[in-house]
């Protein structure tokens, strides 16, 4: 076992542009679960109409890749708003119920037959991204540290995504230090209060379900872009539950939370998934098959949530003066 | 108001009697309504919860809203408040009417109440449970947030005045601390300087001394009184006789969801039905702390 090579794939991986996208969904769903207390099972529904909204406006329609990122933000207000107006004045559990129905119908229907001349079907988009790599400043080549090496379109790729991490914190940091992230964290801790202290609930609650969903969309576009493909069963359900294990593993309600939290998680699942291959691979288990790998990393992201909420439940930079306030 | 803050006990209707020569009859018109309404029904299922015919508050009084447990009090706060859906009947205030607005529209017009389960915001510190409270926020915009400079001048004015506040409900040196880790009595006390902060012209206060220990008691009366002094109108739901005597200009008594008497402390005191529904059966009670908001 090369334990240099495993370190050198995990950092490559944890830095790379995958966990840029994982990062700037889960910091949607940072505004939606940390500050606002929206319970979103669908992240992965923004994700879809992102990426989608990349594919289809230059694949099936020939508009330019600017229109397109512009066309997936507007499918996530528009998701938004479908799932926000009939449930945001109900019970918290009705958007979380919708959210997790309506992100996987949302994915039916993309891949449903009627929809493949807009969508491509089951087979998906391709060819989409080309101006975006045209755009490369870097010359080719191979870019990094010892064994971390990236190529020239890698290397563009993440500064993209990282870059707009970035901004997607920024920007939530601003927003969460002023009096509207106030109003927003108090609707988390008691609605009706906030209400009777003169504030329109509804439409912040809407507000953060938008911009949350357009961080996701965000995302989505970088998947898209970042594969030059898109097909629809990239967006599975279980896609939003790792948003989550990222997020409360970083720790929910911080600003750097789900940016840490998809980092360390990449981290840790290809180190998992390297070693249990190259030990498959050895033979020193035999009743290892390479294949088997998929299904144990998902036994382990349940286990380290389990040691999570059991040991630190506010996560690796959870506040824990908000965690430790008794909640009744 | 410093000054009579501290003579709450020694009681008496306010300087300037606004009651003077209204009949202790249910319903009764009064000379300068703050609050009317009018045929206000409410039930669960086949209870009735409130059936008020007619009910008027008068502006800068104390009007204390007392009746057994169950009588319908904290729901007829909600329905009027906007936290819940009358099935008939209507209301206005200062005049304006009020059917069907939402909660934060009938909080903006001035009409600010507790919930009898305080409602701290337990994961938010005491000053900015205050903060929260001030109107007219331009960083409470989603695209006003980004200009600090904008809303940073009003943000200081509204710590100066929330600070002020905090300062009457002894509560300054914990407005670093987070909500959630005050006593039941001091989330009382901070419940009700929230309300302050609104800067409204009605505070409507369901059970604010429940759980509160007697020796703040004593100053929370002294800051209703005060309140009243400056011509605020104050409605509030409580248990203890002893407290409603002393302080309120007016009584009303709900029982199963309809007034049955209202009038000053000395009519509710010899009025025989409120004796029977109420006064007799309530009288060494412990104040009990059921379900409702
Ligand atoms: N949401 C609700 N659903 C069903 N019944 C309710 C609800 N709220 C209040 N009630 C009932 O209405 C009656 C009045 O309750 P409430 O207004 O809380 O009384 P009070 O505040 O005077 O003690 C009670 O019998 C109570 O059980
Ligand atoms: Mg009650």
């Amino acid at each position: 076992m090369d334990f240099l090579y495993i370190l050198a794939t995990a950092i490559e991986t944890a830095i790379g542009p995958i966990a840029a996208v994982y990062a700037l969904a889960a910091i949607g769903l940072n505004l939606h679960f940390g500050y606002t207390g929206l319970l979103n099972f669908g992240q992965v529904g923004f994700m879809l109409v992102g990426g989608y909204g990349v594919a289809v406006s230059v694949s099936t329609f020939g508009l330019p890749l600017w229109a397109g990122v512009l066309a997936s933000i507007g499918c996530a207000v528009l998701l938004a708003l479908l799932l926000g107006i009939p449930t945001l004045r109900l019970r918290a559990d009705y958007l979380s119920i919708c959210t997790i129905a309506v992100a996987e119908v949302a994915r039916l229907v993309y891949r449903a037959e009627f929809a493949r001349d807009v969508t491509g079907g089951v087979y998906g988009l391709q060819g989409f991204a080309s101006a975006f790599y045209d755009a490369n400043p870097f010359p080719r080549g191979d870019y990094g540290i010892g064994d971390i090496s990236f190529s020239a379109r890698d290397l563009w790729m993440m500064i993209a995504a990282w870059g707009l991490v970035l901004v997607a914190s920024v920007v939530m940091w601003l927003l969460i230090h002023s009096p509207w992230g106030r109003v927003i964290k108090g609707i988390r801790e008691d609605e009706e209060a906030v209400r009777s202290l003169g504030k329109n609930v509804f439409a912040y609650k809407m507000q953060s379900l938008v911009l949350g969903g357009v961080f996701g969309a965000l995302a989505g576009a970088l998947i898209a872009v970042n594969q030059q493909t898109i097909t629809p069963d990239q967006f599975m359900p279980q896609v939003t539950f790792y948003l989550w294990a990222m997020l409360l593993l970083g720790g929910a309600g911080r600003t750097l939370g789900p940016v840490l939290g998809a980092v360390v998680m990449w981290f840790l699942l290809t180190v998992f998934d390297e070693t249990l291959r190259s030990l498959a691979a050895t033979g020193v288990l035999p009743f290892l098959q390479g294949s088997d790998v998929g299904a144990l990393r998902h036994a382990m992201v349940g286990l380290a949530l389990l040691l999570l909420i059991v040991f630190r439940p506010q996560g690796i930079i959870g506040n824990r003066k908000e965690m430790l306030v008794n909640v009744k | 108001m410093s000054s009579d803050a501290t003579e709450v006990t020694a009681g008496g209707p306010a300087p300037v009697d606004r009651m003077a020569g209204v009949a202790a009859t249910p319903g009764v018109a009064k000379p300068d309504p703050i609050l009317k309404a009018h045929g206000v029904r409410r039930s669960f299922g086949g209870l009735t919860a409130v059936d008020v015919e007619h009910l008027e508050v008068q502006r800068g009084t104390i009007t204390a809203l007392i009746g057994p447990n169950g009588a319908g009090k904290s729901t007829l706060f909600n329905l009027l408040t906007g936290f819940d859906r009358v099935d008939a009947g209507e209301w206005s205030f200062e005049g304006r009417r009020l059917n069907g607005l939402g909660g934060h529209r009938v909080a903006r017009s001035g009409m600010v109440r507790t919930f009898q389960l305080t409602k701290a915001l337990t994961r938010l510190t005491v000053l900015d449970n205050m903060l929260l409270a001030a109107q007219g926020q331009l960083g409470e915009r989603v695209w006003g947030a980004f200009l600090r400079s904008g809303w940073r001048g009003q943000e200081r004015a509204n710590i100066e005045r929330a600070e002020q506040l905090l300062e009457r409900f002894k509560l300054l040196d914990k407005r670093h601390e987070m909500a959630g880790n005050l006593s039941g009595g001091q989330r009382k006390l901070l419940e009700m300087a929230r309300s302050l902060m609104v800067d409204p012209s009605m505070v409507m206060l369901d059970e604010p001394m429940a759980g509160v220990n007697p020796a703040l008691v004593q100053s929370l009366l002294g800051h209703i009184t005060a309140l009243r002094d400056d011509g605020m109108t104050v409605l509030f739901v409580e248990h203890d006789m002893d407290v409603i005597m002393g302080i309120s200009d007016w009584i009303v008594v709900l029982a199963q969801g309809q007034v049955i008497a209202e009038g000053r402390p000395e009519d509710i005191r010899a009025d025989q039905r409120v004796v029977d529904a109420y006064l007799g059966a309530q009288h060494g009670e412990p104040a009990d702390a059921e379900e409702g908001r």
